[in-house]
């Protein structure tokens, strides 16, 4: 029986607690008596027949929907599009939820006769997969099946031929989705849910659709009346996603199709991540100090090449398919068994010691901007209620913030950061002035057609992802980040943690209560 | 905790406890426990390079015992119960690494080298019937009388090669498994697995049975261990609920002679012969309440016929005049007189007297 979550109260007996530090960790020992520790929910039981559970889900869908085989016919236009390579984190090791749910949907499309089946992979403004990545969500049977002919496309955000404008919701937001999926009898959505902010309408309305549909839920505004982008029910994203997924319903009959994972993420070499510090074993802490010590001989790109080739045992704790909003909160049901840690209060200094990886760098560089997307914009969401740290409070981040970036991943990237950071850090200020431009750059457009670029849009993204919690917390302090990088952030850099909670204190007076989130593996804050 | 969301800056706390300057700087507040690499949060434990941080190492190793964290063991919070500690000892041991290949392999070599030459030498077996179970394929379960610590070691020396190196011993949680090395010999040494025998249960049960399912065969007493008297007591259910859920036969085997080269309580061990009489399989085609009585039976009637010729044990076996394996029921001293004389009156014993069973 897996333990939840639990918050523990540091005080003199308790051991340094491992704090992330982008590729690699530290122990830190917390202030007693006034900081506590949130550690997560231990990883859930898998289903025991996985495969079995989506062929169940498929013949036996929530909401309106008939079984899967009775959407089914042959000459129909059959498409099923599947979430990118942003999730799961780290990617997961093979099969993927992907490739076993959409074999089972082809198992069954294939028993009806339907010829016509086209898989798009619903990657929104985010950069192409590579043939090995593909491979590695759909599985290689899929894949060669289904490549060579052209039947396995990526979602264009920027194909002129390849949308459609299908109309505006009652409140102007512009609904324009890919063409194929527009004119499908039928659209399967194959989603992998690690967060609760991922799935339901927002798979549709943010991966198919282009950039003049996602700008109306993807902006300062949404995002600063996002509280949080964890809980639907009050988020502003979420609710111009669901307005706009609705009105994509009207006009195409979409099966939702939606797991959940158990938060295992790292294997048994390092178990030890996963494991409250006060039950290392002898061999937690001799993994711990030689992954420490071999980390220190590498160079940083074979430190990163290292942890990006590390792949989680994530396994599938459910599947629930059939129409999507009651699909939704199925999965949302099961995600919270997984996650929710109940804390009470908040506190003025709030510790996230940020991981290698976040969904916009998988096989890639964590710039900058990324730093700050995961800090401010993801760890800063993962609550329900209230935010761990008050209203003025100071957010203290842990990673290296290189000033590097990924020439091919995040081209508008650099110039976001060396251009308009340069000028400004206000996202309101940011998105009048400059996103427009980035938006609607040819050369970016051109290397997020052809090339693996991310959309020119999409660093803009990332500085608004954090805008709520620009808007809450007083100050952010990175420890033992670029300091150059860190400055031209807007944030202030500390080269200890004892020296981020002395600036801290500045802030929020002396002796200041602090929470550190350990996270991951992935946990959801219940804030009373 | 929580925090007033309105407070800014500085606010006086009342709580003198939080006032504490040691507080500011975490790795002051234990001194006790200082530890080089958490003094300075800034720099990863073992950060720094060469001499220096070799240096730093070896001043951790010699002079800081206990030894901190992350080299020696954490603290345990005081605020976290602990959890109960479960034995890894009795029922609980875990054996699985005794059934690994390159232990097997290990365990081959000793039996061959070791096991065999010892037990030839000591009990001098002779070794009837294995030929009753040559046409049976996968696991068995083979269900002995038990007089002897050497009646396991016995069995398995002279098991057919089929059988000698996959077979599972099934020994008393409580006496075999009671410390590590006694548990780590009997493991290695006869490949037993831990039976609880005091009390019915599931987890050592479930443990045995899914052992058949893995392709195990086993070695059971049925007795539930060594006769205390020198006759047999009365069969437990185990064997037989084994091969009742798993569907595999039990072979019954009947070991005469190592009660009088080691009996129970003897510190001493006699060099004499032994015989291991192998029956024919029973199935598992009766409840297994009747199924016990039959092992029993079965048990009885090899006894009958490595004492006297298989055809009049079968005979006898027909007319239910078997001799029974659990002695007169009488006073102790009675039970005690029909066994003959003990080991240690050997030399008072004519040559070629039979203890047990009587003659009829």
């Amino acid at each position: 029986m897996p333990r939840p979550g639990f918050v523990l109260e540091v005080d003199r007996s308790t051991p340094p607690a491992l704090i992330w530090h982008g590729e690699g960790f530290r122990l830190e020992r917390l202030p007693a008596e006034r900081s506590r520790i949130v550690y997560a929910p231990e990883p859930l039981a898998p289903l025991p027949d996985p495969d079995a559970a989506i062929r169940t889900a498929l013949l036996n869908p929530l909401g309106d929907r008939p079984p899967l085989p009775q959407l089914l016919w042959p000459g129909m236009r059959l498409t099923i599009a599947f979430d990118d390579l942003s999730l799961p984190l780290p990617p997961m090791r093979r099969p993927d939820n992907r490739q076993r749910v959409i074999e089972a949907v082809l198992d069954l499309a294939a028993e009806a006769g339907v010829d016509d089946v086209v898989l798009i992979a619903a990657l929104g403004l985010h950069r192409r997969m590579t043939e090995a990545e593909l491979r590695h969500a759909i599985g290689d049977r899929v894949y060669d099946a289904f490549a060579p002919s052209g039947k396995l496309i990526q979602h264009d955000a920027e194909d002129p031929q390849g949308l459609v404008m299908l109309g505006q919701t009652d409140l102007g937001e512009d609904v324009e989705v890919n063409r194929r999926v527009a004119e499908s009898d039928l659209l399967v959505y194959v989603n992998i849910n690690l967060v609760a902010m991922d799935g339901g309408h927002k798979s549709t309305s943010t991966g198919l659709m282009s950039y003049k549909s996602v700008r109306h839920h993807h902006n300062v505004r949404t995002l600063q009346h996002s509280r949080s982008l964890m809980d639907r029910p009050h988020s502003e994203l979420h609710s111009s996603a669901w307005r706009i997924g609705r009105l994509l319903n009207q006009h195409v009959k979409v099966f939702q199709i939606e797991t959940t994972l158990n938060n295992d993420a790292f294997g048994s070499q390092l178990a030890f991540l996963q494991k409250r510090e006060w039950e290392w074993g002898l061999r937690d802490r001799a993994s711990f100090l030689a992954a420490s010590r071999g980390l220190e001989l590498l160079s940083p790109r074979a430190r990163r090449s290292l942890f990006q080739s590390v792949l989680a045992p994530h396994q599938m704790t459910s599947v629930q398919a059939g129409e999507v909003e009651m699909v939704h909160e199925a999965t949302i049901a099961n995600l919270h068994r997984q996650q929710v840690v109940d804390v009470e209060g908040q506190s003025d200094v709030v510790i996230f010691g940020l991981p290698h990886i976040g969904p916009y760098n998988v096989g890639s560089i964590m710039n900058p901007l990324l730093v700050m997307c995961l800090g401010l914009g993801y760890f800063f969401n993962m609550y329900i209620g209230k935010p761990l740290v008050r209203p003025g409070g100071v957010v203290i981040l842990s990673h290296p913030t290189p000033w590097a970036f990924h020439p091919v991943h995040h081209p508008s990237y650099i110039d976001f950061f060396e251009e308009v950071l340069a000028s400004t850090t206000d996202p309101a200020e940011i998105e009048k002035t400059y996103e427009e431009r980035f938006a609607t750059d040819d050369w970016y457009r051109h290397l997020y057609r052809t090339s693996y670029a991310y959309h020119g849009v999409h660093p803009f993204y990332m500085w608004y992802w954090g805008a709520h919690a620009l808007e809450h917390a007083s100050s952010t302090v990175i420890v033992g980040g670029n300091r150059r990088a860190v400055r031209r952030m807007g944030f202030r850099p500390a080269s200890s943690l004892a020296d981020a909670l002395e600036m801290a204190e500045d802030q929020v007076g002396r002796d200041p209560t602090i929470t550190y989130f350990r996270c991951p593996p992935l946990m959801l804050a219940r804030v009373e | 905790m929580s925090s007033n969301n309105t407070r800014t800056a500085n606010p006086a706390r009342s709580n003198p406890a939080r006032s504490n300057p040691a507080r500011s700087n975490p790795a002051r507040s234990n001194p006790a426990r200082s530890n080089p690499a958490l003094s300075n949060p800034a720099r990863p434990l073992g950060a720094g390079r060469g001499w220096a941080s070799a240096l730093r190492t070896v001043r951790r190793l010699s002079l800081g015992f206990p030894l901190p964290f992350p080299t020696g063991a954490p603290n345990w919070p005081t605020s976290v119960p602990r959890p109960p500690k479960r034995s890894a000892l009795g029922v609980d041991y875990e054996t699985a690494w005794a059934r690994r290949y390159p232990v097997r392999l290990a365990r081959a070599a000793y039996t061959e080298l070791v096991t065999r030459p010892v037990m030839a030498a000591v009990a001098q077996p002779s070794v009837v019937g294995t030929d009753r179970f040559e046409a049976v394929h996968g696991p068995v379960i083979f269900a002995a009388n038990h007089a002897s610590h050497l009646d396991a070691p016995l069995v398995l020396s002279v098991l057919p090669d089929r059988w000698r190196n996959k077979t599972v011993t099934l020994g008393a949680a409580d006496y075999f498994f009671t410390s590590h090395l006694r548990a780590l010999y009997f493991s290695f040494t006869t490949n037993a697995v831990p039976i609880e025998r005091v009390r019915v249960s599931r987890r050592s049960a479930q443990q045995a049975a899914s052992l058949i399912d893995q392709g195990w065969s086993l070695l059971i007493f049925p007795e539930g261990g060594r006769s205390p008297d020198g006759w047999a007591r009365e069969h437990r259910g185990g064997a037989a609920w084994l091969a009742a859920r798993s569907g595999r036969p039990v072979i019954p085997v009947y070991i005469k002679g190592t009660g009088r080269l080691l009996p129970r309580g003897s510190k001493r061990l006699y060099l004499g012969k032994t015989t291991v009489t192998f029956g024919t399989p029973i199935p598992p085609d009766v409840p297994a309440r009747h199924l016990v009585a039959r092992i029993e039976a079965a048990i009885a009637a090899l006894a009958d016929e490595a004492s006297t010729d298989w055809w009049s044990a079968r005979l006898r076996a027909a007319r239910g005049e078997t001799p029974s394996l659990m002695g007169p029921q009488a006073s102790e001293w009675r039970r005690a007189w029909a066994l003959g004389p003990s080991p240690k009156d050997r030399a008072r014993r004519p040559p070629g007297e039979r203890r047990w069973p009587p003659r009829p």
